[in-house]
């Protein structure tokens, strides 16, 4: 922080780019040469344009992007309560109980949630993602003691507060009104099921400070923040690239 | 603490920053000061003012905006109120679980009510008092009460506290399309409505017995999720409402559809043979201003919000 300054004598040459507008990018380089601090400014500057690492899905720019993003993580949500059925945990529940009714529930939202983005996105759509559930036990609950597998509570209230903030962190990239409250029409039954999720792990942690700031305001996730969680549970080629999302 | 990134993020969403932190210069000089003379830690605050200064003092917030916000505003109020009354009534809420939830929620109505005067400054409308509320829906004495018993009896409070919230949800829901102009404001917007929500599935929770019973769907029995209209919702008579269309129904349809996109889902994924329910409480469903404010008017006293 403190490098970030200048001396008198680069006054004029600082302030002489500043009388025409400058283009983020341009600014950034300028800005590194500066104030030589430029490992912090490289760690800070946005990725490159256009880059598509290879073996990544590239979610594209514009409003499609956005709704391949959220294609991407409804994908990911619907493969995660399709899977569950097949565990032990869900088998073992008793037939009209809360969390089987629940678990049913979720998986119908979140099913109906990918086909409307496929449908909408028609031939603009991503692949479908292979899921990479191997840190997933779904034969436990929660996580069991000395596990490092995330029991399938533990794994839909991550699923679930990760598509919230997502969604919310997304809001402003889109241009078109509709898909902005179609989004809002989502987002806000993710928020309630993760209020359930959260409450069936622990009644009263409905809200809690890692997903509200002193604000009481959700606290929403970049793109780029909620990819780094979101590929952790994708294979190798379906992984995400929403570097375009800007 | 970035601030380079910050700012960064911040152009992407508000291409203007540079010119509302304008002069540039001048804040990067400030930066070369501080970085001198102020230890790491105070940053923070310093940037705090840095963008109060850019945003909240380059000119109003367009009226519309504005307009928004105030009746986002006016909502909180009678959220808090409600709360805060409920919270401060002994015997009506049990220790415990009770007790700790609508303590949180009346906290977090609060902290709503600071954020939004935040963002409109001088533009908030005046503080609401608590008098110009009542709860029982009697409209200050001048009609019979919609709920009469709301502030002794515990389940009438939970049920008006679970239709306040399923309409705070669609109020701001029915407002994000008009924040869009400010990237800043919408995101803050986004951040509250998906709050609201979390209060609204916790409540339903709570009125069907808590998360170890499962939702029927209705009446005092509610799903933690919106299914179709809910049966009328808490209390039909005053809160079917809440769950219906609004003004016009093609924008702002009842909880009960089943059409996104322009797609009849329940008939387009027939295939999946899925409950007919699971359609609609997939969506909820955004609420205009003026449908939102008859529905609060019942619990103002007077006739404007």
């Amino acid at each position: 922080m403190s490098n970030i300054q200048h001396n008198g004598s680069d006054e004029a040459e600082f302030a002489k780019p500043l009388y025409t507008p400058i283009k983020r990018r341009s600014f950034f380089m300028y800005a590194g040469a500066t104030a030589g601090a430029t490992a912090l400014l490289l760690s800070g500057c946005d990725d490159d344009d256009d880059n598509n690492p290879v073996g990544m899905v590239d979610v594209g720019s514009g409003d499609p992007g956005v709704l391949n993003y959220a294609y991407a993580l409804e994908q990911l949500e619907a493969a995660f309560y399709t899977t569950l059925r097949t565990g032990t945990y869900y088998t073992g529940l008793a037939a009209g109980s809360a969390e089987k009714s629940a678990l049913d529930d979720l998986y119908y939202h979140e099913v109906i949630h990918r086909e409307l983005f496929k449908t909408a996105l028609g031939s603009g759509a991503i692949k479908g993602l292979e899921v990479d559930f191997s840190n997933i036990d779904f034969n436990a609950r929660t996580s069991a003691s000395g596990s490092s597998k995330l029991g399938v509570l533990d794994a839909a209230k991550a699923f679930e507060d990760l598509g919230v903030a997502a969604y919310n962190g997304a809001g402003k990239y889109i241009t078109s009104a509709d898909y902005l409250t179609l989004a809002g029409k989502i987002v806000s039954v993710e928020a309630r099921h993760a209020a359930l999720i959260r409450d069936l792990i622990s009644n009263g942690t409905f809200v809690g400070s890692d997903v509200i700031d002193g604000n009481a305001l959700e606290r929403s996730k970049e793109p780029s923040e909620v990819v780094a969680t979101a590929n952790a549970f994708l294979k190798d080629g379906s992984k995400l690239n929403v570097s375009n999302i800007k | 603490m970035d601030i380079l990134k910050l700012i960064s993020d911040i152009s992407k969403v508000d291409p203007e920053v540079y010119d509302r932190l304008d002069s540039r210069r001048r804040v990067f000089k400030s930066l070369g000061g501080v970085g001198k003379t102020v230890a790491a830690a105070a940053v923070p605050g310093f940037l705090s003012s840095m963008f109060s200064k850019a945003y909240g003092q380059t000119g109003a917030l367009p009226q519309g905006i504005a307009d928004i916000l105030n009746f986002a505003l006016k909502l909180e109020y009678l959220e808090y109120y409600f709360y805060k009354k409920g919270v401060a009534t002994s015997g009506l809420i049990p220790a415990g679980p009770g007790l700790t939830a609508l303590t949180q929620i009346r906290d977090d109505e609060q902290k709503h009510i600071a954020a939004l005067r935040g963002v409109l400054g001088s533009q908030a409308i005046a503080e609401l008092p608590e008098s110009a509320f009542d709860f029982t829906g009697s409209k200050g004495g001048t009609r019979a009460p919609l709920f009469a018993d709301v502030y002794s009896n515990y389940q009438t409070l939970l049920a008006v506290a679970q239709s306040l919230e399923d309409t705070g949800v669609r109020a701001y829901k029915g407002g994000a399309a008009g924040l869009m102009a400010n990237d800043t404001i919408l995101t803050a917007a986004l951040n509250i409505h998906s709050v609201e929500a979390r209060h609204a599935s916790h409540l339903r929770t709570m009125r069907r017995g808590g998360p170890t019973v499962a939702g029927a769907g209705t009446g005092a029995s509610p799903k933690s999720w919106i299914s179709g209209t809910d049966g009328g919702g808490a209390a039909p008579a005053a809160t079917a409402a809440i769950y219906g269309a609004g003004n016009p129904a093609a924008s702002f349809p009842a909880e009960s559809n089943v059409t996104q996109g322009g797609v009849n889902l329940q008939t387009a994924l027939a295939s999946f043979n899925f409950p007919a329910a699971a359609f609609s409480e997939a969506f909820d469903e955004p609420l205009d201003s003026a449908t939102v404010t008859a529905i609060a008017l019942n619990f103002v006293v007077g006739n404007t919000l």
